[in-house]
């Protein structure tokens, strides 16, 4: 069976059925849907840090960017929820490609311009001038598409449609030629790879699964204002968990979401009064124990981890 | 492999500088197909600097470089090895976490070979089939440069520019690289070879350009080279001006 093959029905196709079964048998929505798309968005950053090098601390711009461009089409254009989260998809496109010459930086240069960037769009969006379009800081409210279980199914979708694609990067040559330009971007310029090209696609592939996550929040919540969808929590759990599984792999940011955010979860509900504290120490530990996440306990021994 | 034949590449009056450094200060020189040249000249005279405009990596701030014909000056490298140049580095640069197959298979995939060389073949001849599933940051400095080398014959060069190969490898290892240079060479690929050591250099090449401070000053037989008092004071570090 190739490997591919193997990957989709061994990995992504059991975490897809598992949370699409879920809903019917555990009362919390609201907190399998934040499962969803938090399993989404440290994919997006896997994309875009496991196989080039780039880490995104400025991740949320494309999210809060698809979060409006739902809102928007939503508000002005009345268009239903399904393309309202095509339209998220192609503002955290948009977004992107504005935001291609980052692409220049790298190291921490790229991450504080990418976070500087994220908040320039944040800006914009919540920008008092802008009201007739956005709202500006006063927020949306998106009754006329509410619909948490249409979005939650939208949600699995996007995330489908994710683990399809960091499947056919750890599986393919194109997924291969990243890793080699994460590498050495010389070197793989040698190996005839046309080095900004493969970033460019990479980074638009992320900004494109982060705006969609964007747009199925902002249908299953409705309401929200710009500092919710384009809080920094959401960069920072994403990254987060993705390192804590480790990158480049299609199973680390999965194990790394239900791991980390579980434990995020039963911290809040029993302790809440050590919260910080545990989940600081918690982090610390792994950056110091493990720096290249989970799966590499796996692959120290020699075990191939998908 | 007539040296004779048109040249596969020509550079002429090569100009680059960093800032007000002129690293190539009006290079010119020729190599053909089949034929292996060699580059000396002290530390900072511009040999590596001529191979990274070569390959792509810098562009030029004067004069030409031309390929089979064609004016290649400031072309991108990854179009450069598509069209038939590829190369080496002095610190050798394999992709550390891939492994030895996957560096190769990249080259394979991206190279732009009409007919790739078949990838087991290539990690036998270069001493690297025990190690082939190994990551290439488990191999030592030697090995690694061969990496470098079958990445580059993965892409089928036809001008190859080989940094320094020969730098820390031992007495069987120099003589079988030798070798395996000279065969590539018959094999109608044209070779320039940067190299410090003056035996190596003897042995393989046809020819060698002696460079000092960005511009040739010799071209010709290295035995003829070393008679030769202006190339003398550059290598003994004499009076003379460049």
């Amino acid at each position: 069976m190739p490997n591919a093959l193997k990957h989709t029905l061994f990995i992504a196709l059991p975490v897809l059925v598992i949370f699409a079964v879920l809903p019917g048998v555990y009362q919390n929505h609201l907190l399998l849907f934040n499962f969803v798309i938090f399993l989404i968005l440290a994919q997006g950053v896997n994309i875009i840090y496991g196989f080039t090098g780039y880490l995104p601390f400025g991740y949320v711009g494309f999210f809060g960017a698809g979060a409006y461009g739902f809102a928007v089409v939503v508000m002005h254009l009345h268009a239903p929820g399904v393309p309202a989260v095509l339209a998220a998809g192609v503002a955290g496109v948009v977004v992107g490609l504005l935001l291609t010459p980052l692409l220049r930086l790298s190291g921490a240069y790229f991450a504080i311009a990418n976070l500087a960037a994220s908040l320039a769009v944040l800006h914009l969006i919540a920008n008092p001038a802008l009201e007739s379009i956005t709202r500006g800081p006063y927020g949306v409210s998106l009754s006329a598409t509410f619909n948490p279980t249409s979005a939650y199914a939208a949600g699995l979708v996007v995330l489908a449609l994710t683990l399809g694609a960091v499947v056919y990067l750890k599986n393919s040559r194109f997924g291969l030629a990243l890793q080699a330009v994460r590498e050495d971007a010389v070197s793989a310029s040698m190996a005839g790879v046309n080095v900004v090209r493969m970033r460019v696609i990479a980074w638009l592939v992320s900004a494109l699964v982060a705006g969609l996550a964007g747009g199925v929040y902002a249908w299953y919540v409705s309401v929200f204002y710009p500092d919710n969808v384009f809080s920094g929590d959401f960069s920072i759990f994403a990254i987060v968990f993705a390192l804590f599984g480790g990158v480049a792999s299609i199973t680390g940011p999965i194990v790394g979401v239900i791991i980390l955010y579980g434990i995020y979860n039963l911290i809040g509900f029993t302790t809440p009064q050590y919260f910080q504290l545990i989940y600081g120490l918690l982090i610390m530990g792994l950056v110091l124990f493990l720096p290249a996440g989970l799966v590499s306990l796996a692959t120290r021994r020699g075990w191939h981890v998908p | 492999m007539s040296p004779e034949s048109a040249p596969i590449l020509s550079v002429s009056k090569l100009v680059k500088r960093f800032g007000g450094f002129y690293a190539l200060d009006g290079l010119s020189f020729h190599v053909s197909s089949g034929e292996i040249l060699g580059l000396v000249g002290p530390n900072g005279s511009g040999k590596t600097t001529a191979i990274n405009v070569i390959s792509g990596l810098y562009a030029p701030d004067g004069g030409e470089v031309v390929l089979e014909g064609a004016s290649i000056g400031g072309v991108a490298s990854h179009k450069l090895v598509h069209r038939g140049i590829n190369r080496t580095f002095q610190v050798p640069k394999p992709f550390l976490s891939l492994t030895v197959r996957q560096n190769v298979e990249v080259a394979l995939a991206y190279g732009g070979a009409a007919s790739a060389p078949a990838l087991a073949d290539l990690l036998d001849e270069y001493r690297l089939a025990e190690v082939a599933d190994r990551p290439a940051a488990d191999l030592n400095n030697a090995q690694q440069k061969m990496l470098d080398l079958v990445r580059a014959l993965a892409t089928r060069p036809r001008l190859l520019l080989l940094d320094e190969l020969a730098a820390g490898l031992n007495p069987a290892e120099l003589d079988w690289i030798a070798e395996r240079i000279k065969t590539l060479a018959q094999s109608g690929i044209a070779i320039i070879v940067v190299e410090h050591l003056m035996g190596f250099i003897e042995h393989i090449t046809d020819r060698v350009i002696v460079l000092n401070a960005g511009k040739e000053i010799f071209d010709g037989k290295l035995a003829v080279a070393v008679k030769v008092p202006q190339v003398i004071e550059v290598f003994l570090g004499g009076e003379h001006a460049a």
